[in-house]
């Protein structure tokens, strides 16, 4: 059912209450959906995709992205709102269904949904009010130009006189949309929406316990279903009783799914295909668990059962001692800058493997019927879930429907769609629907990972503290014999301090390990920032120089180095990092009582400039405290929701010291070793600490905030280590063992 | 066999084996699916009721243990006094992202309000840490505790 078909049977009983809907011509493939309304009531007549107005003057406004905690459900439709000029209470948002023709790409990565849409959402707002206007003019007989707006109604600016929304709605089906482009949008000054503390529109639902969430799905009929796949990556089913998971009461059904041991890396991040598994459905999900429990699987031998994180630590120090596999950058002559160097450092930086971790483990509910399937699914990627469900199954993408239920956390993982593939399957071969929910230890075992990586840096001051010399051996991952990394294990050859340190060299080595990876919150830059960052504050002690004015320089004096997709906004930069010294008092430091101290890193990435302090103490016995982390951002022109920002900014902050304290994913004979919360433990409420955040206003246009925040909070944490104990943290995570006096 | 349960004050009975955890009788059972599954092993306090006013761990509750003991869940919390305010502070400081550990988080604060109406700190601290976050919003539950509580929050 697409999003007007639901809405219009919502309004069922009272259809007369949807009048019209309002089309931003053109922008966003939105005039599809016009044939579809068959209803008996000439005036219903949905044109577009986003925006309806019922004469209430209820706006009913759609999300069109999934929602996973980022705040885009919220988020987006504020945009539109704002320039149609209504009050944020008479807006109803709903959550839109996976439909790429009416919508385009919907997905939550990459922190892309502000800068994807802060232009042309707010255009689907403002040729809504321009067409509201237009319905007035007509009725006044005057020029547009006559007529303003204000809090969902139209004002005849000669005469006072004034027309709410919903008297207009029924007029805009005669009103031709305006070209989106020629329509002059708000100034800022004006907003009484953006930029206002708005909390999440599911608020309530949340705090209520309502059901919102993938695993919350009920259907007539349904049944529950857990599967079970192999340690090792891959191995196929060796055998099963599944006559024993049958016995378990409330069990309904037990059978292997032959899947592809193949599956794993078919086409990339989100390709992952069915894998070899075993299947029990019951009429509650605890019944099927223990039929699970039951089955007592073994497994068939499989090539990769000698994979081991200790065997990856071995590799990497042999391909150190070595030539390196491939120069991805090579500017200068380090060797050369290294030996005219007055001070020179070496040091091996390491990080583990990473899991998700999402708190709402990994689910999908799918009914098959008559040849259709219908999928809801917490997925950050709908439409490859689709095409791959289709794949899979051999059906046609148009005979599936994805509905896009809210995440209990994304993090990147749920832009693979493995769940989904396997409710699907599964509903297929039970014929009723079925609710597929992974264990935690399903989840833990059977993750992308984020990659671990081994950076073995050399670099080199001259005599006045410059940075003269960097060379980096990377060794990092591959699942193929492509020559191409794990997802999300690369690096770009621009990573900073590149083309801004005369004299760099950049080599890479790649392990072959087949082990799912993909992306983890600021993929790549999550693990980069915390080596690059922890380094350079290496050679500015080297330098003897303070840290943060070390950083500035640095940053040379230019606004802007480099072109689009490499291009860095040095400027922007430094102005980041002087606004962190002065949050965070750092001129000071030298005050703080013995075994404190600050550190500062700065980071750029998905479009964002971040320098963030932390303050930290370290006591002699190696327990470290985060004290406090203060942040400077610049994300451009306009934080849309203060309530999601700074939501966000704190969170990430959280996120990445959370990583650095306590967070590592080991191997052992090809499989993971964590398996809960016990042993891959998060922060809790008592390590947490305030994070101030201050967003410097620019004239760039806005940009996201789902990710950009995390990635100098590793080293800003890491550095501050240093400057309060002496002790350089050079892989992760942290334990005390390396803090101890 | 046939249990009969208190659940937010109504008499439910859920036809189950014994050993089934209280939180999949809530959810898979009786349809009240805002006690949510995190870790399964108590690590987490997703899974966060009152029983007998209590905060308790739902998924490590086998159902035939429960008795004539009266469960509380989220979706009772409105209708209790203290509960009421915890989630008036949660949405006026819009604490969660996600929102998923959010029912666990409100059922540890109302019972931590409820024992201690002017918590500390470190109050706060014990009482939640056995409270994930995912998404970190820590701050703001701290926040929210110390607001429901007529505290100042920062």
């Amino acid at each position: 059912m697409t999003y007007h078909d639901k809405l219009l049977k919502a309004f069922g009983a009272n259809r007369r209450e949807v009048l019209v809907s309002v089309g931003a011509g053109g922008l966003t493939l939105g005039f599809a959906m016009a044939g579809q309304a068959q209803a008996e009531d000439d005036a219903v007549k949905p044109l577009n995709a986003y925006v309806s107005v019922a004469p209430s003057g209820m706006v009913t406004i759609t999300a069109k992205n999934p929602e996973v905690g980022q705040g885009v459900k919220t988020m987006l439709p504020m945009l539109i709102a704002e320039e149609l000029d209504v009050p944020w209470d008479s807006v109803r948002i709903e959550q839109a269904d996976n439909d790429p023709k009416a919508f385009g790409r919907q997905f939550a990565g990459g922190s892309m949904a502000t800068p994807l849409h802060w232009d042309e959402l707010r255009r689907v707002g403002a040729v809504a009010r321009a067409m509201l206007i237009q319905a007035a003019a007509t009725a006044w007989n005057c020029g547009p130009g006559d007529c303003a707006t204000d809090a969902g109604a139209v004002i005849h600016r000669p005469s006072g006189r004034k027309r709410t929304y919903g008297s207009l709605a029924l007029a805009c089906a005669g009103v031709t949309p305006p070209d989106p482009k020629s329509l002059t949008l708000k100034d800022p000054k004006a907003y009484r929406i953006l930029g206002k503390f708005t909390p999440q529109y599911d608020v309530a639902k949340i705090v209520n316990g309502e059901p919102l969430f993938g695993i919350d799905v009920r259907r007539p009929g349904m049944l529950y279903a857990s599967i079970v796949k192999a340690p090792v990556f891959g191995a196929r089913v060796a055998s099963a009783d599944l006559d024993a998971a049958r016995a378990v009461k409330g069990v309904k059904k037990a059978f292997v799914i032959e899947g592809d041991p193949n599956g794993l890396f078919p086409q990339g991040m989100t390709g992952q295909g069915l894998l070899p598994a075993v299947v029990v459905v019951a009429d509650n999900w605890w019944a099927a668990r223990k039929g699970r429990d039951a089955l007592n699987v073994t497994w068939a031998d499989h090539p990769t059962a000698k994979l081991s994180t200790r065997g990856f630590d071995e590799q990497a120090a042999a391909f150190n001692a070595g030539t390196p596999q491939k120069n991805a950058r090579n500017d200068g002559d380090v060797a050369a800058a290294l030996k005219a160097s007055a001070r020179t450092v070496e040091a091996v930086y390491s990080y583990p493997f990473l899991s998700h971790a999402n708190l709402e483990p990994q689910n999908c509910t799918a009914e098959f019927k008559d040849g259709k399937l219908e999928i809801w699914a917490p997925t950050q990627n709908p439409e490859p879930g689709r095409q791959l469900t289709a794949k899979t199954l051999g059906l046609k993408p148009e005979d599936i429907t994805v509905h896009m239920i809210r995440g209990g956390g994304g993090f990147g993982r749920r832009l693979a769609n493995d769940y989904m593939v396997e409710a699907a399957w599964v509903a297929r071969e039970v014929g009723a629907p079925v609710k597929l929910l992974w264990t935690r230890e399903d989840d833990m075992a059977h993750d992308h990972y984020r990659p671990g990586g081994y950076h073995f840096f050399k670099g080199g001051v001259d005599a006045d503290g410059a940075l003269i010399a960097l060379q980096d051996h990377f060794v990092t991952f591959t699942n193929n014999t492509s020559g191409q990394p794990s997802p999300s294990a690369g690096m770009a050859a621009s990573e900073f301090p590149a083309r801004f340190v005369p004299n760099v060299k950049y080599d890479v080595s790649m392990i072959r390990a087949d082990i799912p990876t993909g992306p983890l919150r600021a993929p790549g830059s999550n693990a980069l920032s915390f080596v690059f960052q922890s380094f350079i504050d290496e050679m500015a002690h080297a330098a003897n120089a303070d840290p943060l004015a070390f950083q500035i320089k640095l940053l040379g004096t230019q606004d802007v180095v480099g072109e689009a997709p490499a291009r860095y906004g040095a400027g922007r930069m430094r102005g980041v990092l002087k606004a962190v010294g002065e949050m965070s008092g750092w001129a000071n430091r030298g005050k703080l009582p013995k075994g404190e101290g600050l550190g500062v890193a700065c980071y750029y990435s998905h479009q964002g400039y971040f320098a963030e302090v932390a303050h930290v103490a370290v006591a002699g016995d190696g327990t470290l405290k985060v004290r406090k982390v203060w942040v400077a951002a610049d994300v451009g022109s306009q934080i849309i929701n203060p309530a999601g920002a700074i939501n966000q900014v704190q969170g990430s902050v959280l996120d990445g010291v959370s990583e650095a304290q306590h967070q590592a994913i080991t191997f052992e004979n090809g499989a993971t070793v964590q398996s809960n919360f016990t042993d891959y433990p998060l922060m809790r409420i008592a390590e947490s600490f305030p994070v101030e955040v201050k967003f410097l206003k620019t004239d760039f246009p806005p940009t996201g905030l789902g990710e950009p925040a995390l990635p100098p909070a590793l080293p800003a944490v890491t550095n501050a280590i240093f400057a309060a104990s002496g002790k350089r943290v050079r892989s992760l995570p942290i334990t005390p063992d390396m803090l101890k006096a | 066999m046939a249990y009969t349960l208190d659940v937010n004050g109504k008499a439910l009975s859920a036809d189950v084996d014994g050993d089934t955890p209280l939180l999949w009788v809530l959810r898979d059972t009786l349809g009240l699916v805002g006690t949510k599954y995190g870790c399964g092993v108590a690590a987490c306090g997703a899974c966060t009721v009152h029983v007998d006013g209590q905060p308790m761990r739902s998924c490590q509750i086998p159902v035939e243990a429960v008795g004539k003991a009266k469960v509380s869940t989220i979706e009772g919390m409105s209708r209790n006094a203290v509960g009421k305010k915890v989630q008036a502070a949660w949405m006026e400081l819009d604490v969660a992202q996600c929102g998923y550990c959010q029912a666990g988080q409100i059922m540890s604060a109302t019972a931590l309000l409820t024992a201690t109406p002017k918590p500390t700190d470190a109050q706060i601290d014990e009482a939640m840490n056995g409270n994930l976050c995912r998404c970190a919003t820590y701050v703001r539950i701290r926040a929210a505790i110390k607001r429901a509580s007529g505290q100042k929050e920062a």
